[in-house]
């Protein structure tokens, strides 16, 4: 296939993943706003009065990070693991398995449209933010970085979910008993340095941990884990998954019989 | 003549087990209109589906115009259109963007995409539902959305999977005209069917496929010549019925009701010498119908011989 027509191609599933996610905003888009909202009111606001401070910082601005990356996994995530899923079910991504489009660009497709979802939310969590919290970012770059590495990883989880996933039920599980735990588990809420030695160790075996933990360095340039090691976690995640997800599309798992 | 589609020895087992392809080989000529016939679970729709590379095949080689399916990916996938036997596209999008979608998957610039659009979807009559969300469509709109789709990028060889099944005699009949038309412009057409008239009507070449092997491969023609016999029914007036039977005594005939006569030819014989033996009593004949589909009843024959 041309370059051209690659780009094309791509683009084309890109503005569709966008199209659809943007169609049922009140689906997508407004739900993990009202709960981050809550959790703002809630744990920020009332609890976090009475926490008075964690890690050195204001409780408000400590959980802020650590619940615009929650949103950020949470709907990249689930934007693939639908789209993809419903294409499934509906049979509709035979429309794109019988077309030339090479597999590395129907999943950077995909991934692309997890991430637009997964950012949108974000920038409208960070914008709620905003409302609760005096938000300084003291590392730029490596706030952008890793939300996106983020993003790219929980898209591409999202992806293999979706190809093994035989009903709606195989595209909650998933959500609800593995990725809800780790975040939770991940520090989004407390620093680990609260814990005893034995779960910090088990903490350090949550790789959201280090996303959470990276993005409020980003944000408050301070972080529970070391910053380099948290990138060549983040990079080595990326890249085995991108590849294990080529793999599934090469062999047709779930959607070639 | 060069082939549109090649396909050698091919073989699917299915992860259950079930043996769906056991070694098929076909040829399809280039500007063919080609049936593929068989009951259900036959291996119609898997063939197809290997074809289109939505099944992975056991064993076996492909080519589509002379290239390899495996080789030359993206210059098989262009030349290929293919319509499904199910609706497999998404019911909440709209009918324009369904196909526009599929343009852009196929590298067409988005003014080409809609120019394509429009033209198909005024060509079957969609025009008018453009804007609509696909699962307002019926049943028979939505089959022809699926035809606009496959061929929105113009594809030399379009494979249809039973494109009339549950559609009106109206429909049907003005969906032959446009796939006639489109075979006479050079698109090689592959078509499955569960109406045997429709493969009768339409295609030049056919192929039976039964319990996962060819029964049949040849010429419609040459299909229809091995017919043994013909049964007719002829209408005459009231009036006329007696006349008419005394005067095809000599012919395998028997009335059926007050107007009605029942006329078997046998292969050689012709329906013309039944004509000028009515014409000579002066027997007005209203309506003429064939009893039985007459692909129907080799069809039948195809597939009782095959077990």
């Amino acid at each position: 296939m041309y370059v051209n027509h690659k780009r094309i191609a791509f683009e084309t599933i890109v503005i569709k993943e966008i199209r659809r996610f943007s169609r049922i905003w009140v689906q997508t888009l407004v739900p993990p706003a009202i709960t981050i909202a809550l959790y703002f009111v809630i744990f920020g606001n009332l609890v976090g009065r009475r926490v008075g401070e964690m890690g050195g910082f204001q409780y408000m601005e400590f959980i802020v990070p650590g619940l615009i990356m929650m949103s950020v996994i949470q709907n990249s995530y689930s934007n693939v693991v639908s789209s993809f899923f419903s294409q499934k079910f509906q049979r509709s991504i035979e429309e794109l398995l019988v077309s030339p489009v090479p597999n590395y660009v129907i999943l950077t497709g995909f991934v692309v449209g997890g991430m637009a979802r997964g950012l949108a939310v974000g920038a409208i969590v960070t914008t709620l933010s905003l409302f609760f919290a005096d938000i300084q970012i003291a590392h730029p770059v490596i706030t952008v970085t890793v939300i996106l590495l983020t993003s790219v990883v929980f898209s591409l989880a999202g992806f293999i979910n979706a190809v093994y996933a035989n009903s709606f039920d195989d595209i909650s599980i998933v959500p609800t008993f593995v990725l809800t735990p780790l975040i939770y588990l991940g520090g989004v809420f407390y620093s680990t340095q609260m814990l005893p030695p034995f779960w910090q160790a088990v903490s350090a075996l949550n790789p959201i941990f280090y996303m959470v933990n990276t993005f409020r360095y980003g944000f408050l340039g301070s972080s529970d884990v070391d910053v380099i090691w948290a990138f060549l976690i983040l990079g080595v995640f990326a890249v085995s998954l991108y590849g294990g997800c080529l793999w599934l599309l090469r062999h047709g798992t779930g959607i070639r019989f | 003549m060069k082939t549109a589609i090649s396909i050698k020895n091919l073989r699917k087992t299915y992860d259950n087990g079930f043996e769906a392809l056991k070694g098929i080989s076909l040829e399809v000529e280039q500007g063919d209109f080609f049936a593929l016939l068989g009951p259900n679970g036959a291996g119609k729709s898997t063939t197809i589906g290997v074809i289109s590379t939505l099944v992975n095949r056991s064993a076996g080689e492909v080519e589509v115009f002379g290239r390899n399916v495996d080789t030359h990916v993206y210059e098989t996938k262009l030349d290929l259109g293919v319509v499904p036997q199910e609706v497999n596209f998404n019911l909440f999008e709209r009918v324009e963007d369904i196909v526009i979608t599929q343009a852009g998957y196929y590298g067409l610039p988005r003014t080409l995409a809609k120019e394509r659009s429009d033209k198909y979807l005024r060509q079957l009559g969609l025009w008018d539902k453009r804007r609509d969300r696909s699962r307002s469509l019926s049943g028979g709109m939505k089959r022809r959305l699926m035809i606009a789709r496959a061929l929105v990028h113009e594809p030399r060889l379009l494979i249809l999977d039973e494109p009339t099944a549950g559609v009106d005699i109206e429909l049907r009949r003005s969906m032959w005209d446009f796939l006639i038309e489109l075979n006479g412009q050079g698109t090689t057409i592959i078509l499955t069917t569960h109406y045997l008239e429709e493969a009768e009507q339409l295609c030049r070449n056919i192929a039976i496929i039964d319990n996962g092997a060819i029964v049949e491969n040849t010429s419609m023609k040459s299909l229809l010549a091995e017919i043994d016999s013909q049964v007719f029914v002829l209408d005459v007036l009231k009036a006329d019925l007696p006349k008419a039977a005394l005067c095809l005594k000599d012919f395998d005939a028997r009335t059926l009701d007050d107007q009605s006569i029942e006329v078997t030819v046998r292969r050689g014989g012709s329906i013309n010498a039944v004509f000028a033996q009515l014409e000579n009593a002066g027997v007005v004949v209203t309506s003429m119908r064939n009893k039985t589909n007459r692909l129907e009843q080799l069809f039948i024959n195809k597939l009782t011989g095959s077990e």
